[in-house]
């Protein structure tokens, strides 16, 4: 049902639009513009002076074999984070949703993990497995494997993996709880009576049904691993051993900031940016139509 | 097909509710068994311990020769037809009736022939291709009986599923229920509170309250017969009268003053003990004084069409009389009653029993 408030002053609404705008304004299209207008131009060497370059930051961007070497990662990454994540997440909110005593403790205590911030998770993943210092270590090496993910970067990808797939689960959790309470109880009482086992009750009604909620998940998830993982990545790897868990995010801060590169820093956010609106603009136009019953 | 026997069967839910408090009843093979009761009366909840859908605290389930408590719903060849329909929403009417089958590995010529002729016998031919929200609640009714029908169950088990239709439509399908299960011959077992639905479908009526079965019996049986006050107030629109009396006499009590003849009285009732007068308003007529006749005081008329109910006073009592429209002037402020002695129904005011002869 739509709700109207009806104002007497014309300027009142906009007065209480006000907050709100200015915020998305000074935090989001501000910088974007500035990122926009940044990717078009060139900077000397010593950052004295910048002149107007066109398309030229995207071309160099798209000759660097670095860029391509970043996209493959942040594609391998958000892959594994997101089916990861979502299957974890899964599978723990079935077994919520099955009213066992305890439950709601369980419940509570899988969504503390969303509150940590992701470079204090970052550190909590070091000390657990840090090549020398870490508790997990330890084991791993014992049972012969030569653990290291400051040298290796594929151990060091490993890491990040299971660190920013922990930290997503939570909030999948919250929303597969929802969707699967969601389902009408007689449903899945009616698919028992026709005969059909828990675990093919799950794939042929229970995971269709949830169809929307996973889709949502999928874009979502997508999303914080482009960006989110940003305080992971630098609080667990750096983008290192040799650049080989250099994200697109990361590579953005480590041309930008590290390398001084301005212009190919802003000209890569830009196109992020244009991923996320993509992805965003997919999700609303699915959701609205597709998915729903 | 099979018959149904429960023998004791209660059902203690977390937190020590007993809903359903030692219940026996035994359904004939093929036979239209309903329940019917006062909402909370657990009559769901015994119909989903003979589905399996919940554990059975004490006692046994039955279905054929086999016990079932440990038998899972899948396997206890039944089908159930829920009060929300629980159709699968994300498949078709086609599916959604295959589905049962296919869990089976039915060959899918089987399944097709199968489907098709459940949907000619319920008119949704021309629905197959569509999702159950694409349907009228009537329509999805049709799919959910369906996809009972099309798995050749053992039983039939339905929940109120005529509850969410309006008024016409319930009538319509009550009707087609009972067509159809006359014509397939499965046993079923069906939960109302409607009382009409509970009369008109049963060949088997079971009356319960409070977890427990207040009596068992063919539907005219249960109408003619109330073994108690609960049943004979429950069944019957407008419920029976009950007027405060005392024994008088083999054969004779009398209500505020006035002698009545009953037929159907138990011997041995000492004279002066207290009882309980039940009068059907359809069963007192209205007319001149004789000789056994109450009085009533006439608060208003319902009318009603074909019939009016007159509401007033009878003794001190709240009183209903039914009538032809015209039979009585509308404007009496005064009846006078008379009733048959084969129509006079008799119950302890303590146990609420019947009082009938045995
Ligand atoms: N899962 C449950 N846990 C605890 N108590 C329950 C549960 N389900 C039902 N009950 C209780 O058991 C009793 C019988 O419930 P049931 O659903 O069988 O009633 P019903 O006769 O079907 O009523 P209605 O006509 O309203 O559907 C009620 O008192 C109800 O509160
Ligand atoms: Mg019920």
């Amino acid at each position: 049902m739509e709700k109207r408030a009806i104002f007497s002053s014309r300027t009142l609404p906009y007065l209480l639009l006000l907050p709100q705008m200015a915020i998305t304004i000074i935090f989001f299209y501000w910088p974007a513009s500035q990122a926009i207008w940044q990717s078009f131009l060139m900077e000397d060497a010593f950052g004295m002076s910048s002149e107007f370059v066109g398309f030229e930051n995207y071309r160099l961007l798209f000759e660097q074999p670095e860029y391509y070497r970043a996209m493959v990662t942040t594609i391998i990454f958000s892959s594994f984070v997101a089916l990861f994540s979502l299957a974890c997440s899964l599978l723990l909110a079935t077994q919520a949703d099955k009213n066992l005593r305890g439950g709601e403790t369980y419940k509570t205590l899988l969504i503390w993990p969303y509150a940590v911030a992701p470079a204090i998770a970052g550190v909590l993943w070091i000390f657990m497995f840090h090549p020398t210092m870490g508790t997990l270590s330890r084991p791993i090496r014992v049972i012969g494997i030569d653990w290291n993910p400051m040298l290796n970067g594929t151990h060091a990808m490993i890491l990040l993996i299971l660190s920013a797939t922990w930290k997503q689960i939570s909030y999948n959790f919250l929303f597969f709880l929802a969707g699967l309470q969601a389902i009408p109880k007689s449903v899945i009482e009616a698919a028992a009576i026709d005969g059909s086992g828990p675990l093919r009750r799950f794939w042929t009604i229970i995971f269709p049904l949830l169809s929307p909620t996973t889709f949502f998940l999928i874009v979502v998830n997508i999303v914080y691993v482009f960006f989110d993982t940003f305080g992971i990545i630098d609080a667990v790897t750096g983008g290192g051993p040799a650049g080989q868990t250099t994200t697109l995010v990361y590579k953005v801060y480590a041309d930008g900031r590290l390398g001084g590169d301005l212009g190919g820093s802003a000209a890569q956010s830009v196109i992020l940016m244009i991923i996320v609106i993509a992805l965003t603009a997919i999700q609303f136009r699915y959701v609205e139509r597709k998915v729903q019953y | 097909m099979a018959g149904v026997t429960l023998d004791t069967v209660r059902k203690i839910y977390a937190g020590n509710v007993e809903a359903v408090k030692g219940v026996s009843l035994g359904i004939k093979d093929g036979s239209f068994c309903v329940l019917v009761g006062p909402s909370g009366c657990g009559k769901s909840t015994l119909l989903r311990m003979i589905a399996g859908l919940e554990t059975i605290s004490g006692g046994a389930v039955k279905i054929g020769d086999r016990v079932v408590n440990e038998v899972e719903p899948s396997d206890r060849d039944i089908a159930m037809v829920f009060q929300n329909y629980a159709l699968y929403p994300h498949m078709s009417v086609y599916d959604n009736m295959a589905y049962g089958l296919k869990n089976r590995g039915t060959p899918k010529p089987e399944i097709e022939k199968r489907v098709k002729e459940a949907a000619r016998i319920l008119a949704i031919e021309n629905f197959l291709e569509r999702k159950p929200r694409q349907l009228s609640g009537g329509q999805r009714q049709r799919v959910a009986m369906g996809r009972a029908i099309v798995r050749k169950p053992q039983v039939f088990l339905f929940d109120e599923p005529l509850s969410n239709l309006d008024a016409k439509l319930r009538v319509q399908m009550r009707v087609e229920i009972k067509r159809l299960q006359r014509a397939l011959g499965v046993t079923s077992i069906y939960v109302t509170h409607d009382q009409v639905e509970a009369m008109t479908l049963s060949d088997q009526l079971v009356v319960m309250s409070g977890g427990q079965i207040e009596q068992v019996g063919t539907p005219s049986e249960v109408y003619r017969r109330p073994e108690t006050r609960f049943v004979a107030t429950f069944i019957g629109s407008p419920p029976m009268n009950i007027l405060p009396g005392k024994v008088e006499g083999p054969g004779r009590v009398s209500v505020g003053g006035q002698i009545i003849a009953v037929t159907d009285m138990r011997d041995g009732l000492a004279p002066g003990t207290a009882i309980e007068v039940g009068l059907r308003p359809e069963d007192v007529q209205a007319g001149t004084a004789g000789a056994s006749a109450l009085t009533m005081d006439v608060d208003f008329v319902e009318e009603l069409g074909a019939t009016q109910l007159f509401h007033g006073k009878v003794a001190g009592a709240d009183f209903v009389v039914q009538a032809s429209t015209g039979q009585i002037a509308a404007d009496a402020k005064s009846l006078t009653l008379t009733v048959e002695p084969g129509n006079v129904h008799l119950f302890d005011p303590q146990t609420t029993k019947r009082l009938g002869r045995v």
